[in-house]
């Protein structure tokens, strides 16, 4: 079953979790680059900023990774 | 890694930056002797698994799931324990007695019922039959699933994370009792400054110095479980190795029970906040209800595929990477692949830190929301 489900869906699954990895890479890097900016700005705030990027980042990486989840449920089921 | 110690040492009390260098270096050497090692190893456990053409997903779909043997090294495996409830009652029996089958072709009586290993579930059969059937689909036709309470590769590495957990508190505990002046030695020395990063930079912060006292326990245990069984994962040999982080019934308990302590705690204007928005155009307020209690189930939802995603994307990756040598028949992509395995074991290490440490983070969060007045 298995065999079979990858040859029919297997490509569009991958197809999938690649339009979610740019839709994350997209956000990731916005924060990144915001964060870089503003620790520039303010070296004082360094700690503060880093801590709320990597949990803005963790938001966003949920929907990419929503997006791996389905397809991978694409190719299972 | 034994080459390694003594070099280590010797660079921190030198201070010499040639040492250093030499020490890093060495670091290197050694990390990458060791992740060679495993390459060569997950090459033995495939050839001889059976003499047939290496299937890539299905190798990596085996290693991420859950197993009732657990692999050791080579042939050798060590059985589990099968606890089945079923209408005869319980039923007790060690997964060897299915002698390594996973296509539900070796059958075993008990009780005068019938239990096959399927895809490493198992199943009993009904009254009469004597095996198998499939259907078109290759789902079991004359089978089904009676209630499993088995002690499988997931239930024994929670166990160990348990005890090892147990060991390193107790530790940390007991060099409290013993000292005089309230600093702790040995295993304390590396926990504190991590109990007091959860206290000073997720719980009060979220939930406020009044109320975060009570909540600390329980952030405190889903930090150090999530990471310690994050950590399992990620070392690749036997006691180890298991991928029950990455295993979605166990992300789905923990989030439940952020789910139910948020429930537990909310106070009355976050109710009045969720279902009837003070400020707002009734038509507005009757559109946001909806919305905004979809977005209460949403939360322990995301907070349950995130740490299941992150990690089963970690496990199939490294292992990807190293079927790639299997997949291009060539020992030459061999270096390469190796190389990037290191790669991201390395950033996965960094990886499940800071998952442990969005998930507890987001609980103390949620806390905090729903334990929120009127200012």
């Amino acid at each position: 079953m298995l065999q079979e489900a990858t040859v029919n869906y297997g490509a569009f699954a991958a197809i999938g979790a690649g339009l979610s990895a740019i839709g994350g890479g997209i956000g990731i890097g916005r924060i990144g680059g915001s964060a870089m900016e503003a620790m520039a700005r303010q070296p004082e705030m360094q700690g503060k900023m880093q801590g709320s990027a990597i949990v803005l980042i963790a938001f966003i990486e949920a929907i990419a990774l929503f997006g791996v989840v389905v397809s991978l449920l694409g190719v299972l089921g | 890694m034994c080459i390694f110690a003594p070099n280590f040492r010797q660079g921190i009390f030198n201070q010499n930056k040639g040492m250093q260098i030499n020490t890093f270096k060495t670091f290197l050497a050694s990390l990458f002797l060791f992740v060679t090692i495993y390459g060569c190893a997950s090459k033995d456990q495939e050839t001889s698994l059976e003499e047939r053409e290496f299937n890539g997903s299905e190798m990596i779909l085996h290693h991420v799931g859950d197993s009732h043997s657990f692999h050791v090294a080579g042939e050798f495996s060590l059985p589990l324990p099968v606890i089945l409830w079923t209408d005869n009652g319980l039923v007790a029996f060690m997964s060897s007695e299915f002698h390594h089958d996973t296509d539900g072709k070796v059958v075993v009586e008990r009780r005068g019922q019938k239990f096959v290993n399927l895809h490493d579930k198992i199943y009993q059969l009904e009254d009469g039959a004597t095996s198998v059937e499939f259907n078109a689909e290759h789902h079991p036709e004359n089978a089904f699933r009676p209630v499993d309470l088995s002690i499988t590769k997931n239930v024994f590495s929670m166990f160990l994370s348990m005890v090892l957990l147990m060991l390193f508190f107790m530790a940390a505990a007991r060099s409290y009792k013993k000292s005089t002046d309230n600093i702790p030695s040995g295993i304390g020395r590396f926990l504190e400054p991590i109990i007091v990063f959860i206290r000073d930079e997720v719980a009060i912060p979220n939930i406020g110095s009044e109320k975060y006292h009570k909540y600390m326990p329980f952030l405190l245990t889903l930090f150090f479980f999530i990471w310690i069984n994050n950590l399992i994962g990620l070392v690749p040999f036997f006691p180890f190795s298991s991928n029950l982080s990455g295993n979605i019934t166990f992300t789905m308990t923990l989030a439940i029970f952020t789910f139910v302590i948020m429930m537990f705690s909310s106070k009355k204007y976050y109710w009045k906040h969720m279902l009837w928005m003070p400020g707002l155009p009734i038509p507005m307020r009757i559109f946001l209800a909806p919305i905004e209690l979809i977005g209460m189930f949403v939360k322990p939802i995301a907070l349950m595929i995130r740490l299941f995603a992150n990690i089963t994307a970690g496990h199939i990756i490294v292992l990807s990477l190293v079927s790639l040598i299997f997949i291009l028949e060539t020992i030459w992509i061999a270096p390469l692949s190796v190389l990037f395995s290191l790669f991201i074991s390395i950033i996965e290490i960094l990886v499940v830190a800071i998952q442990a440490y969005i998930f507890t983070l987001l609980s103390a969060l949620y806390f905090g929301q729903v334990l929120e007045q009127e200012h």
